[in-house]
């Protein structure tokens, strides 16, 4: 989410040049805590909020879906949730078993933590690990820059990062499209949320949602491969 | 008298590092002790499973991996860079040194995180290539890694012979030993102290260097089969969860920066011991 | 079977002569790959500008700025309790045991990771004394990592002064600590130089433990307490989200160019100096 955000707080700066304003990365459950504490003015996070975690407003500003990615050059097109669960748990570990070459599948994880990976396992692992062979990067870019120089290399990466070097396979048959994800076909999405004390006075922060859910925000958000709210 | 207060002054001074090293210790043991003990030493040091969200610290698979990559790294770099400190400080043509060492200790300033970007660009695909395996694995990182501690061993170990007397090599020549018999009987064992400190310093580095190991090493959990494997070291286990881990999480990641540590220090005082033995 | 030991010299001295030539070719193909792919995109631009769209556009002023903070503060805090240091352990100190504990805090804090630095740093600086990530936090940081460095170089600078020199001085009747700012120090002074310059160079590259201290802001540092990123992380980040390969390989290649240039000039005051003191 860091990259969406500092995009953002950099167009809003440029709108508003005397306020400052710091984007610090730490994953989802860091920002909750944060913002929890008074510790920064707003929060986000990647991932819907646990039930423990009261006290704030979560304000939605945008979707995101996980795309899983291979090679472009890679002959598979598609394949089935519970294939990918096998792929990442390790049982599914050649390409030819899915109708591709025979060659082993190099998988590309997050580490254990990443809001992105939360995500992942909750909605295809079905709790089970992922396998401890995977290869593991500590941000989306790095997993999708390893798929973009291995062939035989499998990954997930947020939508929003895709590009075109990459390949991003259907899921049961449906295309992670604008169109599919915003109609809910597309079964791996996840909210970007952004978090706010209600307690806490703070109208700068009031002023960067406004910006956030406003038009040219969340073209800016749509720009960046992320599906926004408001249409 | 300000002669005295000077010296205790400097006294002080001279004490910071010190100071600073157990202020290093204190706090990273007060982080981690705490989760080793609650885990248990043996089961943190020999668990093969690392599974932070079900709470099981094993860390014996990045144990082997830091070892692993270590060992491979000095495999390389130890004989390429004490042949080529030798060659600099006795057979080379005085000019062509003068060039070359600085050149060389000028290496030693490249940034690690560049050695990993070329590592991954150029070095991973050709091992993928050629020798296959997904390319970021044990070897990988130890041949980066033999690269980024070159210079330090040759620089260092360079020292150490140019600190070798003349007369040292005077003498043994007028016995009629040839340069090289010379250089290996004499001086190398005159300098034996220099370069095991550049060796220890050398494996010092490779032992802590992270940001190039994340890149190149693939960071896999598994204990690595073989070297091209991909692997995690104790030092990318840190760096690679700690910027979203909480709570145990955390402290489990300082506990690995204990061993880390402890490891470190069991090095230096080894080190410490073989100079002290020498003099 | 015993080689005649010319043979065996004149073969050892071709093999030598290989690995040497193997060892400098490797490390000069990894400066030329990064200059050849990253001079083309360095301009004056590059060097003012700020960073647009995350770094895939635009400049890098900030982190070069912010790079200079750091290496300042760090360099303000390492030198005098460096130089002290040196002092002390080769002028004043007796052999004993305390002086024995000395070297070997310095010994095992030359050897401590950086990742350990940053985890120290975090906790000590960022955590618990509140100065949060900042410039602050990195240079103190940073300082207690080239501290061993200065120690040693400033110690080798300050043995290197002949005894007559020290002698001379006290003959004319000055005393230890007089012998030591007018006679000792000027003269050692390009070796403590050297490396003071030996940990500009190292901070300047440094990632592991900036990264956990200094933050990874892109905004232009407005004071000391304010996060900021160094050049390096911001190559780091560049080349390993993939954000631009232009822009990771130019900032690699000012990077370079600069620890290029910091090491040539401690160099060569070093050599003019050396031949001073000849």
């Amino acid at each position: 989410m860091q990259p969406f955000l500092e995009k953002l707080a950099e167009e809003y700066m440029s709108l508003h040049p005397r306020v400052k304003i710091n984007v610090q990365g730490g994953g989802s459950t860091a920002g909750i805590i944060a913002v929890q504490s008074g510790a920064c003015h707003i929060g986000m996070s990647s991932r819907p909020l646990k039930p423990e975690e009261t006290g704030l407003n979560a304000i939605q500003i945008a979707y995101d879906a996980i795309a899983i990615i291979v090679h472009p050059k890679n002959p598979v097109a598609g394949l089935s949730l519970g294939q990918i669960r096998d792929i990442f748990a390790g049982r599914i570990r050649n390409w030819s078993d899915l109708g591709g070459p025979d060659a082993l599948i190099v998988v590309v994880t997050r580490e254990e933590g990443s809001g992105t990976r939360g995500a992942f396992s909750q909605m295809v692992m079905a709790q089970q690990d992922i396998s401890e062979q995977a290869l593991v990067q500590d941000s989306n870019g790095a997993v999708r820059e390893i798929v973009v120089r291995d062939k035989n290399a499998l990954g997930y990466i947020s939508f929003g990062l895709l590009d075109p070097r990459v390949k991003a396979l259907s899921i049961d048959g449906t295309a992670p499209t604008h169109e599919n994800i915003m109609a809910g076909r597309y079964q791996l999405k996840r909210p970007f949320l952004i978090l706010l004390r209600p307690d806490a006075q703070c109208v700068l922060a009031d002023s960067f949602n406004g910006y956030v859910l406003s038009p040219r925000g969340q073209a800016s958000l749509a720009q960046e491969g992320l599906i926004p709210v408001q249409p | 008298m300000r002669e005295r207060i000077i010296e205790r002054a400097l006294f002080f001074t001279a004490l910071s590092a010190t100071f600073v090293l157990f202020l290093i210790a204190f706090f990273i043991f007060q982080q981690g002790v705490p989760l080793i003990v609650k885990v248990g030493v043996g089961r943190f040091l020999f668990g093969l499973k690392w599974a932070p969200a079900s709470s099981v610290f094993g860390v014996f698979s990045f144990l082997v991996g830091s070892f692993f990559v270590t060992a491979g790294a000095l495999v390389i770099a130890v004989p390429f860079g004490l042949g080529c400190a030798i060659f600099l400080a006795e057979f080379s043509p005085k000019a062509l040194s003068r060039v070359l060492k600085p050149v060389i200790e000028l290496l030693a300033g490249i940034p690690s995180v560049v050695y990993g970007f070329v590592g991954v660009i150029v070095l991973t695909p050709l091992i993928r290539e050629y020798l296959g395996g997904p390319g970021l694995s044990v070897l990988a990182a130890a041949i980066i890694l033999s690269i980024m501690v070159l210079p330090t061993i040759i620089s260092i170990s360079y020292d150490a012979i140019s600190a070798v007397p003349h007369s040292y090599r005077e003498g043994s020549l007028a016995l009629g030993a040839t340069r090289w018999q010379t250089v290996t009987g004499v001086v190398l064992r005159a300098a034996r102290s220099g370069i095991i400190a550049s060796l220890i310093l050398g494996m010092g580095r490779a032992v802590g260097e992270t940001m190039a190991v994340i890149m190149v090493a693939g960071n896999a959990i598994k204990l690595p089969g073989s070297i091209l494997d991909p692997t995690r070291t104790l030092t990318s286990n840190i760096a690679l969860e700690m910027a979203y881990a909480t709570g145990q999480h955390r402290q489990a990641l300082f506990a690995t920066g204990v061993l880390l540590f402890v490891i470190i220090m069991i090095i230096n005082s080894a080190a410490y011991l073989l100079i002290k033995k020498d003099e | 079977m015993r080689i005649e030991p010319r043979a065996e010299q004149r073969i050892m001295r071709v093999a030598l002569a290989g690995l040497a030539a193997l060892t400098i070719a490797v490390l000069f193909f990894i400066i030329g790959f990064i200059l050849k792919n990253g001079l083309p995109h360095v301009n004056l631009a590059f060097l003012i500008g700020t960073p647009e769209r995350m770094g895939k556009e635009g400049g890098i002023l900030p982190m070069i700025v912010g790079t200079f903070y750091l290496v300042l503060v760090a360099v303000a805090i390492a030198t005098p309790l460096g130089v002290g240091s040196a002092i002390f352990l080769h002028e004043y100190a007796k052999e004993g045991w305390l002086v024995r504990v000395v070297r070997f805090g310095i010994d095992c804090l030359a050897g401590i990771p950086s990742i350990i630095f940053g985890l120290f740093g975090f906790v000590l600086f960022v955590i618990t004394l509140g100065f949060g990530w900042s410039i602050l936090s990195g240079g103190l940081t940073l300082a207690f990592m080239i501290l061993p460095t200065i120690i040693r170089t400033s110690e080798e600078a300050i043995k290197a002064v002949p005894g007559a020199y020290r002698q001379v001085s006290k003959s004319l009747g000055a005393g230890k600590w007089q012998t030591i700012q007018r006679v000792v120090l000027p003269n050692a002074f390009p070796g403590i130089l050297t490396g003071i310059i030996l940990g500009i160079g190292r901070s300047v590259g440094e990632t592991a433990c900036v990264i956990f201290t200094a933050g990874s802001s892109l905004q232009m540092p407005a004071s000391v307490f304010a996060p900021t990123r160094s050049m390096a992380v911001h190559f780091y980040i560049l080349a390993r989200e993939g954000i631009s390969m232009e822009k990771a390989f130019a900032t690699a290649a000012v990077l370079i160019l600069l620890i290029l240039a910091i090491n040539l000039s401690a160099y060569y005051f070093m050599h003019r100096f050396i031949a001073r003191l000849r």
